[in-house]
């Protein structure tokens, strides 16, 4: 019983990890390569949700609502990087929270005013409403496949930037981008690719969550800031860095949650294990992020360049 | 000192200060003690956003969880008046005691990386903070807790509105005079020569690591007893006060006040506030207008108001600003040498 307790947790936490990825994987890339910090990132989880709310009061299709949540994000990332967010590349790192906590306030305020106040779901697709069968232990069969989205998009990701052109462009770009430019390629596209990339990648994982959570203005937030957690733990501008520690505090923080104020009983007296249980469990990614900085400032697995 | 008391940006802090001194007066004979809440909120927030200039415009420190030491100070008033106890003095030793320890740990920390390190870092810090209070439900957990006991001291109740003001008129004057004399101190020569090339800095045998961190955690105590005057102000301290969006805020003011400068952070304040209030009362979606006003600041640069102040004064008006904000871009994207 406790064993396929654990087992569900752990498939939780896996599926929060995924997550967390496809945040993380957008994010880490903007700020390992274009040193930019994007506090907006969350913004643009929280609008690919609601995009395919919207999609999917018109047209009752699931398809269609991924895909509007991830177009639409894509195409709201290129305009925002062409219109403010490419001025600020070489401004310091405090015009880059400011501009973007900014965004943060609008982008709240926008989605009250066009969507209202009261939250909105998403249901889950018919053909994903059972539950599938894993050695035993029956698990709903959405949160497997975000778990399989997931890991798939991680692979893609890879290969993207291992194997194709553009992912070597990318790569290049780190390490010198006016080398890059100096050689006829256009490096304000490719920022501005980048960082559409991203975009729906917080998209994606905005619609994919939307069924889980309700859909409101400001939640992007809270998922913003694991992420942050995520790209330090893993270190910034590594995607397999940033893919392993979402595993690690997707993991850690859901199995923490579920088990940490029942093993404190065992320890502690009841009351003691009531009030610092819960408070022990949504620290523990944060105390994990700590102990990785004391040790290794540079995270993890930080990104192999000079 | 003296030929800084005819710039701009002085005279209007001094007059910003003079009619601050007449509104008690003024709220009293027009009935209206709205006035006088609303302007110690200015004044304690601008208490919170000197002390986050000491780390972040002086020290180049980009701190995004200041908010976690206003939040500390508030709960260093309601949680021993949740206990019976209303001395000051005792909740300041609370808070002093906290603030400075938290400082200290989370700066040591947070202080071994730079640039979006520190910045992820120190955000990710006040959200512990925010959890942990969060988690004491014995304290209100999310909702928060209404202050019982305020702070006393040698019978001053500043529960009081009237108290509570004058508390933070003064000690915003004191913290200004101390910020003055802490910029061109030597302490605060060698933090901003730091912000501008800490390789140099410990060049000359100074590390410049131990600077920035004792400055973090005075930073982190000021930031403190503004929290402290905000809860005896409010008469409530919830966790709320400790999200990362107050953190923001208080970067926000700075920025727009004129960023490394003695008086932006209260002329930002005042603007920040003041806006809000404003804005608030033409529209119910003010915050949309008020984010892309931030953007709008963050897009087209940041002389900030006393730097505009001072800049119309002087014939080349963006030089001075553009000194200060110049070596800021440098060094805060530049990783710090480790060795000397």
């Amino acid at each position: 019983m406790t064993m396929s307790l654990l087992f569900t947790q752990l498939l939780n936490g896996l599926q929060l990890g995924v997550l967390l990825f496809l945040l993380a994987a957008g994010l880490t890339l903007v700020f390992g390569i274009m040193s930019f910090v994007n506090l907006a990132h969350g913004s643009l989880y929280m609008l690919g949700a609601y995009f395919a709310a919207s999609a999917y009061a018109y047209t009752e299709s699931f398809g269609l609502a991924l895909l509007a949540g991830v177009g639409g994000c894509v195409v709201l990332g290129f305009l925002l990087e062409r219109l403010a967010i490419s001025r600020l590349y070489r401004r310091d790192h405090l015009d880059h929270v400011l501009t973007t906590f900014g965004m943060v306030l609008f982008f709240n305020e926008l989605v009250r005013i066009v969507w209202g106040p009261q939250p909105y779901f998403l249901p889950v697709p018919a053909f994903l409403e059972n539950t599938v069968d894993l050695l035993g232990i029956s698990y709903p069969s959405y949160r497997f496949a975000i778990i399989v989205v997931g890991l798939l998009v991680a692979f893609g990701a890879h290969l993207l930037m291992h194997k194709t052109r553009l992912g070597m462009l990318i790569r290049a770009g780190a390490v010198n981008p006016a080398m890059v430019g100096a050689l006829g390629v256009d490096i304000k596209l490719l920022n501005a690719l980048l960082f559409a990339l991203g975009a729906a990648l917080a998209g994606l994982a905005g619609v994919m969550a939307a069924p889980i959570l309700s859909i409101q203005s400001g939640m992007g937030e809270p998922v913003l800031i694991t992420t942050l957690v995520v790209i330090v733990i893993g270190g910034i501008g590594s995607i397999s860095g940033a893919f392993y520690a979402a595993l690690i505090v997707g993991v850690a923080d859901t199995l923490g949650r579920a088990f940490l104020p029942t093993l404190l009983r065992e320890v502690a007296s009841r009351e003691v294990a009531n009030a610092a249980g819960p408070a022990l469990a949504s620290m523990l990614v944060y105390v994990l992020m700590a102990l990785v900085l004391a040790v290794r400032p540079q995270g993890l697995f930080p990104a192999g360049r000079s | 000192m003296s030929h800084t008391v005819f710039k701009p940006a002085t005279l209007v802090t001094l007059l910003v200060l003079a009619v601050l001194a007449c509104v008690p007066l003024a709220a009293h004979l027009a009935d209206q003690p709205f006035y006088l809440a609303f302007f110690a909120r200015i004044m304690i927030y601008a208490i919170a956003a000197s002390a986050l200039n000491l780390a972040l415009g002086y020290g180049g420190l980009v701190s995004l969880g200041h908010a976690l030491f206003l939040g500390i100070g508030a709960y260093s008033v309601a949680i021993p008046a949740f206990h019976g106890i209303d001395n000051g003095w005792l909740h300041l030793l609370c808070c002093v005691v906290v603030c400075g320890v938290v400082g200290l740990v989370t700066g040591a920390v947070s202080l071994r990386t730079t640039g979006i390190g520190f910045i992820m870092i120190t955000l990710a810090f006040a959200q512990m903070g925010y959890f942990v209070f969060v988690s004491l439900k014995q304290y209100g957990g999310d909702d928060g807790t209404t202050i019982a006991a305020t702070s006393k001291f040698f019978g001053a109740d500043l529960g009081q509105a009237g108290t509570v003001y004058w508390v933070a008129l003064v000690l915003l004057v004191l913290v200004l005079w101390w910020m003055a004399r802490l910029r061109v101190a030597p302490f605060g020569m060698v933090l901003r020569g730091a912000r501008q090339n800490p390789r140099r800095i410990n060049a000359i045998g100074l590390r410049s690591v131990r600077y920035q961190l004792a400055a973090y955690v005075l930073s982190a105590v000021l930031c403190g007893v503004a929290g402290m005057l905000l809860a005896n102000l409010t008469g409530f301290a919830s966790p709320s006060t400790m999200t990362w969006m107050i953190s923001g805020d208080l970067i926000v003011m700075i920025v727009l006040g004129g960023i490394g400068t003695v008086f932006g952070p209260l002329l930002g304040a005042l603007a920040f506030l003041g806006l809000e209030e404003v804005l608030k009362m033409v529209t119910e979606y003010w915050m949309a207008v008020f984010g892309l006003a931030i953007v709008l600041i963050g897009v087209l640069g940041k002389a900030g108001i006393a730097g505009l102040l001072d800049g119309l004064a002087s014939r080349r008006p963006a030089s001075a600003p553009a000194k200060r904000a110049a070596p800021a871009a440098v060094t805060i994207s530049k990783p710090v040498g480790e060795q000397a």
